[in-house]
């Protein structure tokens, strides 16, 4: 175990030096958040209908979306497939460790950190300036901060199944292309998950794409009340659980029929 | 020596006339070498359309969500929207495949190999444009076109021949906009090295902003996209003149159809501004 909080630590920190980057990001994604929130604003402002989620919640949920984008799993492992291409990746099967738990704190130390770094200034600004709003309670706040540690760990299992997928090289780099499209559109990134018509919600509710963001948006905004929430917490875990199997059952398949290139 | 003034001066036209012609060959020579060099993989390219397509198109759904939602978005439907949200796509999706080079600038000059663009007799812009033509950008344009066909269609609009010239203007004059952000985001680079995302702001977020009618934003943020970026005359501007909606603003037809003429001007600035960056340049070496 202490092994992979090595690995753990040493990316976390190897990922916190980009901090000029993070911070150019964070003007990008501000802007990008002024421009939805306009758009909402001219939506709600278009309709004196009862929406599925006030315009408050909107608000909140569309700038915890752009403070913490980078939940999603959404890009590649740029060395794992390096390695996987140069044949390098066989000393990650020499290593003495568990080859999926390797890679999942791999890929979870880097999300972290880019998502520290980008979070926090994000949301202090929308927080101050740009009408994102406290949880309306302490058991809100409470309920948000355990969903979000659960939508990461979902993230991290995604993101690792997408870098398994990497080991049949080509075929694999669309599969993890349309995991990252589903997850994109399914999280509520694109459109909070409410917005959807009626017909479509209990499929996106069995979706494990919600629990990336959807749940912990509407769990911080009251949308889905504390008391509620526990159940919604359970089925981001379910679905964690069950992606680690199924990633490790594919891992284990891959590495059956790998032939490492030489080179 | 009237007629000797005059025959120079033909001369001198005749002379740019074979530069530009010149040129122009040079160019397809890059392009027909790009495009030979992307379909060498050619399911590489497919793949890469296709998931373009869908990864852009998806985008049409949640707008599709939101009008089922709210019905209409300050006295806009879902079909007129499409046009903005159809041309600007398309606008966009000419825009990235030809000025790709000016878009990846940032490793040329970070590896010095900009320093063997300068050595040839050649205009640096047109070496810089010609460096990749991005093939599977189609996967943007095809679903720009056929969100813009269905709103045509939804809206029953007849295709009479001033509106296709407007439309056709419209899409010509955003891809030379966009052409113009990437000549600006590779100028930066002059001195910034590094390229800055903050450009992105301009390019995907002008693409995000101009899906819709300008009307429904803040003033501020509409002047920017007006006056700064001219976005608004080769998205807004036209499509009312299409649609034969009489503008808030208050512009009157003419205006609205020759607006897209300002997308050319404002990338015959940006080359200015590129070819004083050029004239600033320090080699990184290596």
């Amino acid at each position: 175990m202490s092994a992979y909080v090595a690995l753990f630590k040493a990316r976390l920190q190897m990922g916190l030096q980009y901090r000029a980057a993070a911070l150019a990001g964070l003007g990008t994604q501000l802007f990008w958040g002024i421009i939805r929130l306009m758009i909402f604003e001219a939506f709600f402002r278009s309709s004196a209908a009862p929406q599925p989620i006030t315009y408050q919640q909107t608000v909140d949920y569309l700038w915890l979306t752009q403070a913490l984008l980078l939940i999603l799993p959404m890009r590649l492992e740029g060395e794992i497939q390096q390695m996987i291409r140069t044949g390098a990746v066989a000393y990650e099967l020499a290593r003495p460790t568990d080859l999926y738990w390797f890679w999942f704190f791999r890929s979870g130390a880097g999300r972290t950190a880019a998502l520290a770094l980008r979070a926090a200034p994000l949301y202090l600004l929308a927080w101050l300036f740009l009408g994102l709003k406290a949880p309306p309670s302490w058991a809100s706040a409470g309920a948000f901060l355990l969903s979000l540690a659960c939508a990461s760990a979902l993230g991290c299992a995604l993101a690792t199944l997408m870098t398994i997928s990497l080991l049949w090289t080509v075929s694999g780099e669309g599969i993890s292309r349309l995991l990252n499209l589903l997850a994109y559109v399914f999280s509520g990134s694109v459109v909070p998950l409410p917005f959807y018509p009626a017909w479509a919600q209990r499929a996106l509710a069995f979706l494990p794409f919600g629990g990336l963001m959807d749940t912990p948006f509407r769990i911080y905004s009251g949308h889905i009340p504390p008391e509620e929430a526990l159940g919604a917490i359970g089925h981001q875990i379910v679905w964690t659980v069950a992606l680690i199997l199924l990633g490790r059952w594919i891992l284990g398949r891959g590495l059956r029929r790998l032939t490492v290139q030489g080179g | 020596m009237r007629r000797g003034l005059g025959q120079r001066g033909l001369r001198r036209v005749a002379a740019l006339l074979a530069d530009i012609g010149d040129g122009a060959r040079l160019y397809g020579r890059y392009i027909a070498l790009s495009i030979r060099a992307q379909m060498q993989y050619r399911a590489s390219f497919i793949m890469l359309a296709v998931g373009h397509f869908l990864s852009t198109g998806i985008e049409f759904l949640g707008i599709w969500a939101l009008f089922a939602r709210f019905g209409d978005l300050k006295g806009w439907s879902l079909p007129e929207v499409s046009l903005f949200y159809g041309l600007v796509n398309v606008s966009f999706a000419l825009a990235e495949a030809a000025a790709r080079g000016f878009d990846t600038f940032d490793g040329l000059i970070r590896s010095g190999d900009f320093d063997r663009l300068l050595l040839r007799p050649r205009s640096i812009a047109l070496q810089m444009a010609g460096r990749e033509l991005q093939l599977m950008r189609i996967g943007r344009f095809f679903q720009g076109l056929v969100v813009l066909a269905w709103g045509a269609a939804a809206l029953g609009l007849p295709w009479t021949v001033d509106r296709i010239a407007i439309a056709l203007g419209a899409i010509v004059g955003g891809a030379f906009v966009f052409a113009g952000l990437f000549v600006l985001q590779a100028t930066l680079c002059f001195w910034t090295v590094e390229s800055i995302e903050i450009i992105n702001t301009t390019t995907y977020g002008g693409v995000e902003t101009a899906q819709f009618p300008l009307t429904i934003y803040r003033d501020w943020f509409r002047r920017f996209f007006t006056y700064l970026v001219p976005l608004a005359s080769v998205t807004y501007f036209p499509i009312l003149a299409i649609l034969g909606r009489d503008d808030p603003l208050g512009t009157p037809h003419l205006f609205q159809a020759l607006a897209p003429l300002a997308g050319p001007l404002f990338f015959a600035a940006t080359l200015q501004a590129w070819r004083f960056g050029v004239r600033h340049y320090h080699s990184t070496g290596s």
